[in-house]
């Protein structure tokens, strides 16, 4: 089908086309509607030039095998797709601003770098949750919609983890937009999630400084050099961009994908809380390696990856955020004992898990409480610091947790929603006895158990037969 | 519509009751069964009297190459195939011979091929297990969608338009689009007597309105299987090897 000989008013299979879009590399857009569908859709017809070039067949035969099995607010909603004879995919129109519209306002304020870096990051665990890899995430093929969530178009490269892998068939090459590209894709490897942090990394560096951290090589020979050559530091592009910053981006950059944050939502997390995180020797580089480090580096690449023993969803299931629910009151101490102890056998099993040690201060409604307690202290140190000692224990880096004290008037809800915002895997939350008050009045592990979108474990003390139930 | 593709039950009549009934909780309209009713398990009667009951509502049944063996020789079989075989043919009557011995080797429906073994050369058996054996069938025919068995493993292979062939190992209750810009050609693995390291029974269903192929593995009572092919004296290791699911 020629895309040429498209006109407004012409019906292809039920959709009218309405209005041309601006074209893309491999494909035209039509805004179109069809009787019944409320929905703004988006008809996108592949270019076919001098008849048949294998990247835009292949990639529009994997695009409609992805699209159309995924859901959620993070990628446009697929609606129908047109077979060989006359190819097309009809999907959600989405009204928003392309992320590649920021960078005519580099740099950017760090805040606002970390903001659109987590909606991205979130986009992308949405996706990576589904089973998909995007491997060709840049900014034209990111969308923020009016209410901010991030949108991820094209999946034209992408790979399913349970599907036909049919980009890396069809190509011997390497596949991807050159100043996005990871590492392990210019090894040829299509099966890594954190190849899409990597590329979220060179989004996150262009929009704070202003520049791309590999330049724009063109030819896929070209795109080996990050193997080994590390990109100059963030903050000596931009002194505004603060330690952390850069510490998260080059934390997104590292070569060894093993290196980078395990999953998009880890990613998120750091990006959400500025201030914990944990800065290493990345944060104050400013200077490139030396060169007899880049050349014992590009002495050692190696010429392919080992294959991978991992799939994409036991990638993500080793590497959770686990929240852990800590109630201080001295009376508790025994159940927090307990909760260590569930909380261990977890990170044993986990051994990519990020833990965030959570205490709801609760406040009431009508009065102003106090924040000093009556030897003077700050409550809310003084809870960070018992917090830091409980977690002494367990087998995790200190790099790995985090310590959050929330204020909050219905504790429950307080930890549903923190848990909601930043993509929690497992709540550990201690119970205390029961009792028929608490029964009738519901506990705070039952309303987090009956809200939470994630797993609960509820840890609570035997009681032995016939004894009295504490309230 | 959609279509329940079963092969290689080999007299499992345990392994073929619980497929049968997955299915049918699966809202099938259409079943293919794809050859290799007898040989191996201790019911070749009950299966090939079942199969012969689907297709008197419309199924379609192939022939394999064990139930050529029953009707003819055993010529070219290992020593333990041999035995089953001999054994079956002392199972079976007349009836049951005569629906085996009006089976097609293969059954072209709309844009799908149905065959036991291979699309080159149906009559002389060959194995799709690796990419040159695929391409060879894949090259044979111009279904859009080839379906066989023969082999005991699951497999899909491929090929697109610019000649590339690959492989896939299909992933248990995946939809996998079978996309019309290729050639697919899927290897159902056994009903009866899985070889891929999983015991569970193995077929797969076919949605030919979103031409989506999903396969499934089904736990049956392997125990009573086991046990009944012992008790008719047939050689222990066809039992051992139905726990193993190798």
């Amino acid at each position: 089908m020629n895309p040429k000989r498209l006109e407004a008013g012409q019906v292809i299979d039920g959709f009218t086309l309405e209005q041309p879009l601006p074209p893309g590399g491999m494909a035209s857009f039509w805004r179109v509607s069809r009787p019944g569908t409320d929905m703004p859709m988006l008809m996108k017809i592949p270019l076919m030039r001098r008849g048949e070039d294998p990247i835009t067949i292949v990639g529009f035969e994997v695009e409609q095998m992805i699209l159309a099995r995924l859901t959620g607010p993070h990628v446009p909603r697929f609606v129908a797709a047109g077979d060989f004879e006359q190819p097309y995919i009809v999907m959600e129109f989405i009204a928003g601003r392309p992320v590649k519209s920021f960078l005519d306002n580099t740099p950017l304020p760090p805040a606002q770098v970390a903001d659109i870096g987590a909606r991205i990051a979130f986009a992308l665990h949405d996706l990576h949750r589904q089973h998909v890899i995007h491997l060709d995430l840049k900014p034209s093929n990111v969308i923020l919609r009016d209410d901010g969530e991030a949108v991820l178009i094209d999946f034209g490269l992408s790979r399913h983890d349970q599907l036909p892998d049919l980009v890396a068939e069809e190509f011997d090459d390497p596949v991807g937009t050159g100043p996005y590209v990871a590492p392990e894709q210019v090894l040829r490897d299509r099966g890594d999630p954190r190849s899409d942090i990597f590329a979220l990394g060179v989004i996150l560096y262009f929009l704070a400084t202003g520049e791309r951290p590999f330049g724009e090589p063109q030819r896929a020979a070209e795109w080996r050099r990050r193997l080994w050559r590390d990109p100059v530091p963030p903050r000596r592009r931009n002194e505004k961009i603060p330690p952390w910053l850069q510490e998260i981006i080059l934390h997104c950059l590292e070569v060894d994908p093993g290196e980078r944050y395990a999953t998009a939502a880890q990613l998120a997390f750091d990006l959400q809380h500025p201030e914990q995180v944990v800065l290493t020797a990345r944060a104050e580089r400013r200077e490139r390696d030396g060169w007899p480090t880049v050349l014992m580096r590009r002495l050692r690449t190696p010429k392919r990856l080992p294959p991978r023993d991992r799939t994409l969803s036991g990638l993500l299931a080793g590497a959770p955020i686990v929240l852990a629910a800590i109630d201080l009151a001295p009376e508790g101490a025994e159940l927090r004992e307990a909760l260590a102890v569930a909380v261990r056998r977890v990170l044993t099993t986990s051994p990519g898990a990020r833990l965030a040690c959570v205490n709801v201060l609760k406040t009431s409604r009508i009065m102003v409480d106090p924040e000093t307690d009556a030897h003077g202290r700050n409550l809310h140190l003084q809870r960070l610091i018992e917090l830091k000692r409980w977690t002494r224990a367990l087998p995790i880096a200190a790099e790995r947790v985090t310590y959050h004290v929330i204020e909050a008037v219905d504790p429950a809800a307080a930890l549903v929603d923190y848990a909601r915002h930043t993509r929690i895997d497992h709540i550990v939350i201690g119970a205390r006895g029961s009792s028929p008050v608490r029964r009738l009045l519901g506990s705070v592990s039952a309303k987090v158990v009956a809200e939470a979108p994630c797993t609960v474990t509820v840890v609570r003390l035997r009681q032995e037969p016939g004894a009295a139930a504490s309230g | 519509m959609r279509i329940a593709l079963m092969s290689d039950v080999h007299g499992n009549r345990e392994a073929f009751a619980a497929c049968l009934e997955h299915a049918a909780e699966n809202g099938i309209d259409r079943y293919v069964f794809l050859g290799d009713y007898a040989g191996y398990g201790a019911d070749p009667g009950w299966v090939i009297d079942t199969v012969g009951d689907h297709v008197g509502r419309g199924a379609i049944a192939l022939l394999g190459n064990h139930d050529a063996a029953v009707l003819g020789t055993s010529v070219g079989m290992n020593p333990v195939a041999a035995d089953a075989i001999d054994w079956t043919r002392g199972q079976l009557d007349e009836r049951q011979r005569r629906f085996l011995a009006d089976l097609p080797l293969s059954v072209e429906d709309d844009d799908r091929l149905y065959v036991h073994s291979s699309a080159f050369e149906p009559d002389a058996w060959h194995y799709v297990t690796d990419l040159y054996a695929a391409s060879r069938s894949l090259m044979a025919t111009q279904a859009h969608a080839t379906f066989c068995g023969h082999t005991h493993v699951p497999a899909l292979f491929h090929m697109s338009r610019t000649g590339k062939f690959a492989s896939f190992d299909p992933v248990e209750r995946v939809e996998i689009p079978l996309t019309p810009q290729r050639r697919w050609l899927a290897v159902l693995g056994s009903v009866g007597q899985p070889r891929d390291r999983d015991p569970a029974a193995c077929y797969a269903i076919l949605d030919d309105a979103a031409y989506a192929l999903t396969y499934m593995r089904v736990p049956y009572d392997i125990e009573r299987a086991a046990r009944k092919i012992l008790d008719a004296g047939l050689p222990a290791m066809l039992a051992a090897r139905l726990f193993d699911g190798y």
